[in-house]
């Protein structure tokens, strides 16, 4: 755990328009070093724009701030900094086709961190390894299930060493028995004491794994408290009325 | 028998033969030159044009719709007699290269651009935020697979390159037409335009058949 107080990643008045449509309603967010943040709320709410905001996958309103471990995100030749260090696992995988998952891997290392072809592979093996898919390394992306796609999604973020993890709703595009291996490779990471952020709609891993629980909805933070807070004592209707649908159903 | 005799003449294809081999030397000379030209040229256009801030956006724009839109006999012309008169004399040979080589760069762009365009947006976010460069993105991810798209219409811009190095018989390269016009004039027999002719489908006909063997292949859906 971070001993000084400074947050590690620090939005301030995070505001996204599209034209005329505000997606984001001047933010305030601070997440700390090590903490797991689960967010959640209806479609629309503006949770994926909000994390796609912290490593600038979405442009934003240039007055809004955000830094990540002191760097202020931006375009510029700083962005690709702040980029290494913030990994992010997409819903539709986005794995590289035209390679094997093993140089999925270990492409980024050696181009951006400059990691020899050797290490990285040693690398590689290893991440693979610890999300149950070793074996699989010297297949194509396309010749594995969804499942296993996002478990190699995952390593690839991790060969980075990033110092947080943004998560894109990284269940919502797979068939309902492929949820449960990429959650248990993502509770077993928060485990580590990773920073993540979790854009989800799956609210027994959020109550299970958040350290903190934000419900999103028209593009403002309604409600952010522990799991416990959030979905055994919402304070606020609209949390209620969300929570009842998706937990009735 | 006399029809055989006009454009089938035996003696005199045998006799023109090594004057139209070396004409083909110079078409492919010529043809293979502009391809990598327009290739090197191309592919820097559609990258620059992703990439490079906005004016020379609009000025490669233009570029390639100009060079798209100029007849290459007009350009060609152009190149070897009126740059004389600013001081820009080139040979024959390098005023075929160049007229080739700028339209086919125009092409070329163009057929990159639909390659690069095709690959899916999550490819471009996932390099981003793996935090490659602009260059690996390219280079690593995007390219090879763009490559596997554009090979067809690049073949098919090969062909059309090779084909229209017969216009450089205007600007008195001695390239396989004009070898087979100035045989028809010695020989007064039309025997080699016909094997002029012949030379150019055996020379292009695979070419075309693998475009079609690849379009057929690609266009199954296999990715």
């Amino acid at each position: 755990m971070n001993t000084s107080a400074a947050p590690l990643i620090s939005i301030r008045g995070l505001t996204k328009a599209y034209g005329t449509f505000t997606v984001l309603h001047g933010i305030d967010l601070d997440v700390a070093e090590g903490e797991v943040v689960c967010v959640i709320g209806p479609s629309g709410s503006g949770k994926s724009t909000l994390i796609r905001c912290i490593n600038h996958l979405e442009a934003f309103a240039p007055e809004s701030r955000i830094t990540v471990d002191g760097i202020r995100v931006e375009p510029g030749p700083a962005l690709a900094k702040v980029r290494a260090e913030v990994g992010m696992v997409f819903q539709s995988f986005n794995l590289f086709p035209h390679m094997t998952v093993l140089k999925n891997v270990m492409l980024a290392p050696m181009r951006v961190r400059g990691t020899t072809p050797a290490e990285a592979e040693r690398k590689a093996r290893e991440l693979l390894a610890r999300v149950g898919i070793a074996e699989q390394a010297e297949k194509y992306p396309g010749q594995l299930s969804g499942g296993q796609q996002q478990r190699v999604a995952i390593a690839r973020a991790l060969a980075m060493e990033p110092r947080v993890l943004l998560f894109d709703e990284p269940t919502s595009s797979l068939d309902p028995e492929m949820v449960g291996e990429v959650l248990d490779v993502m509770r077993k990471l928060a485990g580590t004491g990773v920073t993540m952020v979790v854009v989800t709609h799956e609210m027994g891993f959020a109550r299970q794994v958040a350290d903190r629980v934000i419900f999103m909805d028209g593009g403002r933070l309604v409600e952010v408290g522990t799991p416990a807070e959030i979905f055994d004592t919402p304070k606020e209707e609209r949390t209620r009325g969300f929570l009842r649908a998706v937990l009735n159903h | 028998m006399n029809l055989l005799n006009t454009f089938f003449n035996i003696p005199v294809l045998v006799q023109s033969l090594p004057q139209l081999l070396w004409g083909l030397v110079v078409t492919l000379e010529i043809g293979i030159t502009s391809i990598l030209c327009g290739l090197v040229g191309g592919l820097f256009l559609a990258v620059a044009r992703l990439y490079a801030p906005r004016v020379f956006t609009v000025l490669i724009r233009i570029y390639i719709d100009i060079f798209r839109s100029i007849p290459l006999l007009v350009l060609l012309i152009v190149v070897y007699y009126a740059l004389p008169f600013v001081g820009i004399r080139l040979s024959p040979f390098l005023s075929a290269v160049t007229a080739l080589s700028l339209v086919s760069a125009a092409y070329t762009a163009e057929i990159f651009r639909a390659g690069i365009e095709a690959i899916p947006h999550g490819q471009f976010e996932a390099s981003a935020a793996l935090g490659l460069s602009n260059r690996n993105t390219m280079v690593d991810v995007i390219l090879p697979q763009a490559i596997r798209i554009v090979i067809p219409p690049l073949t098919n811009n090969c062909i059309n390159v090779l084909k229209d190095t017969a216009l450089a018989s205007v600007v008195a390269m001695p390239d396989l037409l004009k070898q087979a016009t100035q045989a028809q004039a010695l020989a007064a027999n039309p025997t080699p335009l016909i094997g002029a002719a012949l030379i150019y489908v055996a020379l292009l006909w695979p070419m075309v058949a693998v475009v079609a063997h690849l379009e057929k292949r690609f266009s199954k859906g296999k990715r």
